[in-house]
């Protein structure tokens, strides 16, 4: 079998071998914590500063102060919306969308059991909000509002630089899961009036277990571990210094691609999103596709199962990742799919390709070649599929004893 | 990734009998393209001995649900009807080398069609009984609707009870929170409201006879012997007098630190076994000479 081809970089990127190099010497001779008083510590001390300020530039931020590291994407989105809720107590609401990542959403419908109102916006079928659903929810009993920057199933931005602006002119916090668009899109959180941010340091060639939390300076804050006065007493607990390391290497060099992401990568997206369906019938690209991340390519193959799909793929050597329930284990196929009314024909096939800047044209070409027989062969195995298109009408043809 | 089988995987690549199948007289479906999977399966029975000639299928679904259909056609074909409908989703699961939890449902679509085709081919009715809720129990495979309905069937107040009546959360416990977020649903239904940590009210019992007592606790000590004899040690009973139960701890367990942990968590097993308030004491036997 040829070399493996990795399309599953919103689930996880390789840590850039620079990023690995980087942090070895953290694990040996500069063991330090850099809170100590005494040359092991000030040496590693020096180090996280710089690694703060290399991640400062990514995002924009006017000091690097305002970056709080955390243990990944998920401690910053919780931190983030529980502090919210802590600093402004009487506020008993909450808005975000319907189709944030699970860090967000699941802790949302816990808040909701708790008590808190929830307002999830709705979004159209490509994937799109309606700012003046989001106005009409916008109110001085909101805590805080979470909007995702890109999704992470289709790519597709949300408008947070107005929402965030929106949101303070009626005195309300503004918090971003941009897990997805960290290192894929310039930032300039500087000019913005985005009030928090979450990252994570995986998705950008960093290592596991990493992640930061932007904290506008002004912003009210409460802690979600206390202990030590680590990260300015906002995030106790000693540093994760090699991550921590690993993420500033990681952060200058996402600046160094970014124009490659955006026109290389992008143009790679573009190749695969065209070969595939041109060579697929009943096949369409989901989300906003003028409007997403230049890496992310989400294509609904209807009538067959994602992950029977991806099986197949994955005999080749190709990873990619679906939104059909089965790959969760869950019933249902993603509520990503879901909210944007794709219909259940295509929601169970949506297999999603994400690009990086370690992907080669002779890679895509391959993909493109692999794709259209895996699909007719299941097609072909499918009773919703009759010799060359979907049978007609496919919910009466099939006609179970139960549904 | 899903730990499949070699089999499982096997299967998925290179189903057996995939396919419509032209001389069908036994058709079943079941599942739709809105639960992510669907089957049709097709036999070929010959009239006079009811044996299935024949199997093939179609299948909209995962690995599992595709290398499910095909394990069960291999396993039908040459039986008779009525041998073919004491196919259990187990089996099917066997002959795999097994599924992953999470996915034992492709199994049991696999034995619904076996039924729906049969029942088709005899002309009855056939109509599946079986609502699938999301997954709760990862352990055991048992998902939301079972535990609502044992819950709602039997008054179920106690994570506990759940976990005596579907063995969900019987074994890593972390779907306790699940089990609880459903107790308290159901139990708000039936008016009550869940009580977490609280050992299910007890109706009081009526007072026991004294033979009654005697074998429920004879019961409770059998209950804890395994876990003694595997620790090397036992325990023996060896007068009730009132409230007091009187044990000997041999062997490993007699005066070994833990048997005072041991004899307080048979004592509370011997509260609740008899409703009422004991004491139970280690006495010291004399040794045989
Ligand atoms: C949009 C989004 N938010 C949050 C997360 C969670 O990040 P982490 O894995 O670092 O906790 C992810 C990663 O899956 C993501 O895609």
């Amino acid at each position: 079998m040829s070399a493996p081809i990795y399309l599953d970089n919103n689930a996880t990127t390789r840590c850039a071998p620079e990023a690995v190099a980087a942090m070895l010497p953290f694990f040996t001779e500069q063991f330090g914590n850099p809170s100590s008083m005494h040359s092991f510590g000030a040496k590693v001390g020096h180090a996280v500063k710089a690694a703060r300020a290399s991640l400062q530039g990514l995002l924009g931020a006017e000091q690097d102060s305002e970056i709080i590291y955390t243990a990944g994407g998920t401690e910053a989105d919780n931190t983030a919306i529980l502090s919210a809720l802590k600093a402004y107590p009487e506020r008993k609401e909450i808005i975000t969308t319907s189709v944030e990542h699970h860090a967000v959403l699941h802790l949302c419908g816990q808040l909701e059991k708790e008590g808190y109102t929830i307002h999830r916006l709705k979004v159209d079928g490509k994937g799109r909000l309606d700012l003046a659903e989001y106005r009409a929810v916008l109110s001085s009993k909101v805590a805080v509002v979470s909007v995702m920057w890109a999704n992470n199933e289709t790519g597709t931005y949300f408008p947070v630089v107005k929402m965030a602006e929106m949101a303070r002119a009626a005195d309300v916090l503004f918090h971003t899961d941009a897990v997805q668009a960290v290192g894929k899109i310039p930032l300039d959180l500087r000019h913005s009036a985005i009030d928090m941010l979450s990252l994570s340091g995986h998705k950008l060639h960093g290592p596991k277990g990493i992640g930061a939390l932007y904290l506008r300076r002004g912003a009210r804050f409460r802690p979600l571990l206390r202990g030590g006065g680590q990260e300015r007493g906002r995030r106790a607990g000693t540093e994760n210094v090699p991550a921590i390391i690993g993420l500033g290497v990681a952060a200058q060099l996402a600046i160094e691609h970014m124009t490659e992401e955006n026109s290389r990568v992008r143009a790679l997206r573009d190749r695969l999103q065209a070969g595939i369906l041109a060579a697929v019938p009943n096949a369409f690209a989901t989300g906003d596709l003028d409007n997403r991340l230049p890496n992310t390519l989400n294509i609904a193959f209807e009538y067959v199962e994602g992950e029977a799909i991806l099986m197949l793929l994955n005999k080749q050597g190709i990873a990619a990742s679906s939104g059909s329930a089965c790959t969760s284990g869950s019933l249902e196929p993603s509520h990503v799919m879901r909210a944007m009314g794709i219909p259940y024909t295509a929601a169970h096939g949506t297999i999603r390709f994400s690009l990086s800047r370690e992907n080669t044209e002779a890679e895509i070409d391959r993909v493109i070649a692999a794709v259209p027989p895996i699909i007719a062969r299941l097609r072909k195995l499918s009773p919703y599929w009759g010799e060359d298109g979907p049978v007609t009408d496919p919910e009466k043809a099939f006609a179970p004893a139960y549904a | 990734m899903w730990d499949y089988s070699d089999t499982v995987k096997e299967h998925f690549y290179n189903p057996r009998n995939a396919g419509p199948l032209a001389e069908a007289n036994a058709v079943g479906e079941v599942g739709s393209i809105s639960c992510g999977d669907a089957l049709r399966l097709m036999l070929k029975v010959d009239p006079g001995s009811e044996t299935i000639l024949d199997a093939s299928f179609q299948t909209f679904g995962c690995g599992s649900a595709i290398a499910s259909s095909s394990a069960l056609t291999e396993i039908i074909k040459g039986r008779t009807l009525d041998e073919a409908l004491t196919v259990t989703n187990q089996d099917i699961a066997d002959y795999l080398g097994g599924l992953p939890p999470e996915k034992m449902h492709c199994s049991v679509m696999g034995r619904e069609a076996l039924q729906s085709a049969i029942a088709n081919y005899r002309g009855e009715d056939w109509k599946d009984d079986h609502a699938e809720g999301a997954l709760v129990c990862k352990c055991f495979a048992i998902d939301s609707v079972l535990i609502e309905e044992t819950i709602r069937a039997n008054n179920l107040c106690s994570v506990e009870q759940v976990t005596n009546y579907t063995k969900a959360g019987g074994s890593c416990s972390s779907c306790h929170e699940g089990i609880e977020e459903i107790l308290a649903k159901v139990m708000a239904e039936r008016g009550e409201s869940f009580a977490p940590g609280q050992p299910p009210a007890r109706k009081t019992p009526g007072k026991l006879s004294t033979l009654e007592r005697i074998r429920r606790i004879e019961d409770v000590i059998a209950r804890a012997r395994p876990n003694l004899l595997r620790d090397h040690g036992d325990i023996e009973l060896v007068d009730v007098e009132g409230k007091t139960i009187y044990v000997a701890m041999k062997g490993a367990c007699s005066g070994c630190q833990m048997e005072a942990l041991t004899l307080g968590g048979i004592q509370q097993q011997m509260v609740e076994a008899l409703g009422e308030l004991v004491k139970v004491v280690p006495v010291k036997l004399a040794q045989p000479a």
